[in-house]
């Protein structure tokens, strides 16, 4: 198992390869991904019990779920660092012929990827079926979820999220990127999202808050507190607080740099704040 | 020419159910999923024999497609069940993304479509469905015409690994193809052979097709009539042989004229063998509240339909 010196260092790495992803191609969604690097990190290198081969069924491990799709960069970089395919290939982010198209896709072949997402709203509904199949299977492992907070304005989140308490599926773990933006400006601004806790526990949830969702050993902790209420009869969500853009002044906590690149100049001071830790591709 | 007998209406939507009943038996994979219709879609066997493997969603179409697709991933074999109009517009996106794009097994099997669910009216008579779906990279679209085919299709899909959609009815109509029929995907069946026009239909028009022969050929007109069950893939052999022979096609269809069978065929014959077609279909209408016969005669689906467009396809050979 990483130590905490060495999750670390993987999340300025990680940092690195959101941002030079995005500037090379010079688009992309660098600010949630940002925000969910500390997450995604601590859920690949320490959370998820998984293989280290992809297999697309999946049997016997953990399984996650991007239904937020527009992070890819951030998806891309850790499933490469963690070994699912050359860390180089980074390099085709959104290129032509790429296998790292856009938004994630089972369609070219991705160790990793199991279900297309960037059409949002449809991760909880999948998810909430891999975790009946591994029921069905007998198979103890969890299924992990991380959706966007305004990907909550989606309809079929609602069914999903009635569904699962309905029917106790409480193999799942869905975490909500928690960082009140969306692309069009503040959700309060968008369509505010009321109290999301009080949604949830209404739902019949259980509840875990993250309120520091960009420090690894809160998330460590708090996912740990996840797993255990796991199991119970109540699927589990996670309210990760996160600042958008996280690690790059900035960047943070704004909306701005949702959908957009860094020009040359911007990169540069970026990286500045990120020094190279395990290498870049 | 051959006699065909209606060995006593049955709807095509038990045909679905007589399948699944029968997967339940005979293939432990095979889960499915209804939004609250189990008594329309004809799933109270499946649940009753394997409360396990049935998932009731409730009214939350989009939820089922994406929890179906999930489903996939372990190995499960998924056959969601609703109406036709609440499996394909209502949901199309769910379809395209985490069914067709990402290429899960999933079987969406689709009551109710067209004119005769009858007095329902608009709201739920899809007239679409083929066209939204045959659209879809990598989705293959079956629309049955009896009972017995009906059965046979969902037996068959099942071991077929890509997404599917199965297009059935809800009304009593002929039941006229073998008992114990294998059900081919993609191959073309030929009921009738014929000179004089070639009649290929699919669904609900396949037995109108061959009552419209009849009286053809009362006429001194020889018709073939193809059975059409796989929309697509499209059997495009099948339908140039059957028409370098004939020389006239007439589609027939309870479906939109625009993006319907009758456009493929069109399609395979412009790149192939330029032809004399027509169409029977719905004219790019809504349907209404009605009974299914008043509806298909109202909107010109039925043989009577067939055999006039077929007289006027022959004149412009």
């Amino acid at each position: 198992m990483p130590d905490i010196n060495h999750l670390n260092d993987l999340v300025v790495q990680v940092r690195r390869d959101i941002l030079r992803q995005v500037h090379k191609v010079n688009s992309g969604h660098p600010g949630g991904s940002l925000g969910c690097t500390e997450f995604l990190v601590a859920l690949y290198q320490k959370i998820m019990d998984r293989k280290d081969s992809f297999e697309m069924n999946g049997n016997d491990e953990d399984l996650f779920f991007l239904s937020n799709g527009h992070i890819s960069p951030v998806f891309y970089s850790v499933l490469a660092r963690s070994g699912y395919f050359p860390v180089e290939e980074l390099n085709t982010f959104r290129l032509l012929n790429t296998r790292l198209q856009g938004h994630p896709t089972t369609h070219e072949g991705l160790p990793g990827i199991r279900m297309a997402s960037g059409s949002l709203g449809q991760g909880i509904s999948v998810s909430i079926g891999a975790a009946q199949t591994k029921k069905l299977n007998n198979d103890s492992h969890l299924i992990y979820t991380l959706c966007g907070d305004g990907e909550l304005q989606e309809g079929q989140n609602w069914e999903a999220i009635m569904y699962a308490s309905g029917n106790n599926i409480d193999n799942l773990i869905v975490t909500i990127d928690y960082n009140k933006q969306q692309i069009d400006g503040s959700t309060n601004a968008v369509l505010p999202l009321g109290n999301l806790r009080a949604k949830m526990e209404a739902f019949d949830w259980d509840v875990v808050e993250i309120s520091e969702g960009n420090n690894l050993e809160a998330i460590l902790k708090g996912m740990e507190e996840a797993k255990s209420k796991t199991g119970n009869g109540k699927p589990v969500c996670v309210l990760l607080h996160t600042i958008m853009g996280n690690g790059v002044d900035f960047m943070m906590g704004t909306n701005a740099w949702h959908g957009k690149a860094p020009n040359d100049e911007q990169l540069e001071s970026a990286l500045a704040q990120n020094p190279e830790t395990l290498g870049d591709y | 020419m051959k006699k065909y007998i209606d060995t006593g209406k049955k709807d095509t939507r038990s045909g679905f159910g007589a399948g699944l009943t029968e997967l339940g038996k005979t293939n432990e994979n095979v889960v499915a999923l209804c939004a609250d219709l189990i008594g329309s879609l004809k799933m109270d066997d499946f649940k009753k024999n394997h409360p396990e493997r049935f998932f009731q969603i409730g009214i939350a179409e989009a939820n089922m497609i994406g929890i179906a697709a999930g489903m996939t991933i372990g190995g499960k074999i998924p056959f969601t069940g609703t109406f036709a109009n609440f499996s394909t517009g209502r949901v199309y996106d769910q379809i395209r993304q985490s069914v067709a794009y990402s290429n899960k097994n999933v079987k969406i099997c689709a009551s109710h479509a067209g004119l005769t669910l009858g007095e329902d009216g608009a709201t739920h008579q899809i007239l679409e469905d083929i066209g939204l779906m045959k659209m879809l990279p990598g989705m293959t679209v079956i629309n049955t015409c009896d009972y017995n085919q009906t059965k046979a299709a969902t037996i068959a899909i099942a071991d077929f690994e890509d997404p599917v959609y199965l297009r059935f009815g809800r009304p009593k109509v002929a039941n006229f193809t073998s008992e114990n029929q294998t059900f081919e995907i993609g191959k073309a069946i030929k009921l009738q052979e014929g000179t004089d026009v070639t009649i290929v239909a699919t669904g609900h028009l396949v037995w109108e097709a061959l009552l419209a022969a009849e009286t053809l050929n009362e006429q001194g007109i020889s018709a073939e009539v193809i059975n059409i069950h796989t929309i697509k893939p499209l059997d495009s052999e099948a339908i140039i042989n059957s028409v370098a022979k004939t020389k006239c096609v007439v589609t027939a269809e309870e479906h939109n004229v625009l993006g319907g069978l009758g456009e493929s065929i069109a399609r395979v014959l412009s790149e192939n063998q330029p032809t004399p077609q027509e169409f029977v279909g719905t004219k790019d209408t809504f349907g209404e509240s009605g009974t299914p016969e008043q509806l298909m005669e109202k909107y010109g689906l039925n043989a009577n339909a067939i055999v006039k467009a077929a007289l006027k396809v022959i004149s412009r050979k």
